[in-house]
């Protein structure tokens, strides 16, 4: 097997603090057009700033939560709505078994 | 090549109905999906599942399997007889099923490498290159301190007599600091190379921390057990705790008693606001193995009017 070596020498940033995604950035990193984003945001399961889909800027955690929903909605064979459901439940869950694990439960 | 039992995975019976096999199909899919399912092999089970619906739902497709299934078991050594396929035109359609992942040998090998792929051709010449996500663990220490981490990544790559190979691709990551689990690390240009002039993808890596053997986390809190003895928590004492950033002290307030809650402010993962670290007390009881202890605990229950079970209602 090759091993190929590379130095840091590339930009590295937490997504979810230090980075802003516009519709195009978020469109060519779930590979979609800007209609099946512009969805997500109708349905409420993201939430940009700015008044128009042009000016929308958003958070960095919008970036696996729309490529989650769209899987969601593909996979399953379920709508937005449901989808929309379904990431909301996830999260509920999920903080959950967080604050379960941190008072000492199993999971 | 392994022989695949499409109906095992598919959990129905080998005359089971188109509606049938729709059915068990959605039901096994919502609970080994990715993202919904804890299990450690849901991706392999899923894409599994999607690799024999892919059969089982279409009719031309499963007639073909079926002509085959009779005489083998799941998981046998297999291979398609030469006269296999004749017959069979198979109308395309393109896969359904998770990130283009591709079917196993033994599908490809019943019905072709054009099945594969979802077809999802590249519209511009000079189109972007893919992203890639993986997941790293690392300790909770590498958040506090920051550190550079090694990441080994597999990537398929073509080698000098144009075979697909694996290849191992090492990164030294430098993991911020204050970076949280569930978060996400963004290497800009690190995923698949871009066609013609196009950028390179980016590779996100999603962050999972080992578990730690003193500190259990919330966010960007801390929870940490700390043991007192029964005198420490009666009468007060300041105790040395440990932090990620070294030890420190810490008043126990007279009085206390077990499973009390106390905060060290700041004390938790970096950030701004940094997170905080909450220690539980848990009274620790001495052994009673020597004499002199054993005294000492009927001193306590001769002059000492304790019922422990006084809100139980019980007597002593």
């Amino acid at each position: 097997m090759n091993t190929e070596n590379s130095s840091p020498q590339f930009s590295i940033c937490i997504l979810e603090e230090q980075t802003q995604l516009t519709l195009a950035d978020l469109c060519g990193a779930c590979a979609v057009h800007d209609q099946q984003i512009i969805e997500l945001v109708d349905a409420g399961v993201l939430e940009p700033q700015g008044r128009e889909p042009a000016c929308w800027i958003f958070a960095g955690a919008s970036l696996h939560r729309a490529r989650k929903a769209l899987r969601l909605q593909r996979d399953l064979d379920i709508g937005l709505a449901g989808a929309a459901l379904a990431l909301d439940l996830m999260d509920e869950i999920e903080s959950l078994r967080t604050r379960l694990r941190a008072v000492g439960g199993e999971y | 090549m392994e022989f695949k039992d499409y109906y095992k995975i598919m959990e129905v019976a080998r005359d089971a109905t188109q509606d049938e096999i729709k059915r068990s199909y959605r039901k096994l899919a919502r609970k080994y999906h990715p993202d919904v399912s804890k299990e450690a092999d849901a991706e392999a089970r899923f894409k599994e599942l999607g690799e024999a619906y892919e059969v089982l739902k279409d009719a031309e497709k499963r007639v073909a399997y079926d002509q085959l299934g009779a005489s083998h078991k799941g998981g046998q050594e297999f291979r398609p007889p030469p006269d296999w396929n004749t017959g069979f035109e198979f109308s395309g359609g393109s896969p359904s099923g998770g990130d283009g992942a591709g079917y196993s040998d033994f599908f490809s090998s019943l019905f072709g490498q054009n099945f594969q792929g979802g077809g999802a051709g590249r519209a511009s010449p000079h189109a972007k290159g893919e992203d890639h996500h993986a997941k790293v663990l690392i300790d909770l220490e590498d958040t506090f301190q920051g550190a550079t981490r090694a990441i080994t990544l597999r990537v398929p790559a073509v080698d000098a007599h144009g075979h697909v190979v694996t290849k191992d691709r090492i990164l030294n990551v430098a993991i911020p600091k204050g970076i949280r689990a569930g978060q996400h690390i963004r290497l800009s240009g690190q995923g698949s190379p871009g066609a013609g002039e196009g950028k390179a993808g980016d590779l996100y890596l999603e962050i999972e921390f080992r578990p730690h053997p003193l500190y259990r986390v919330d966010g960007r809190d801390l929870y940490l057990d700390l043991p007192v003895s029964p005198w420490e928590a009666a009468l007060g004492a300041t105790v040395k705790v440990p932090t990620l950033g070294g030890i420190v002290e810490l008043k126990i307030p007279e009085g206390s008693v077990s499973g009390r809650k106390m905060r060290l402010k700041g004390r938790g993962i970096t950030g701004n606001p940094p997170g905080d670290c909450y220690v539980i007390l848990s009274i620790a009881l001495p052994p009673a193995d020597t004499e002199a202890a054993k005294d000492l605990y009927r001193k306590m229950e001769q002059e000492l009017d304790f019922n422990p079970r006084i809100k139980l209602g019980v007597p002593k």
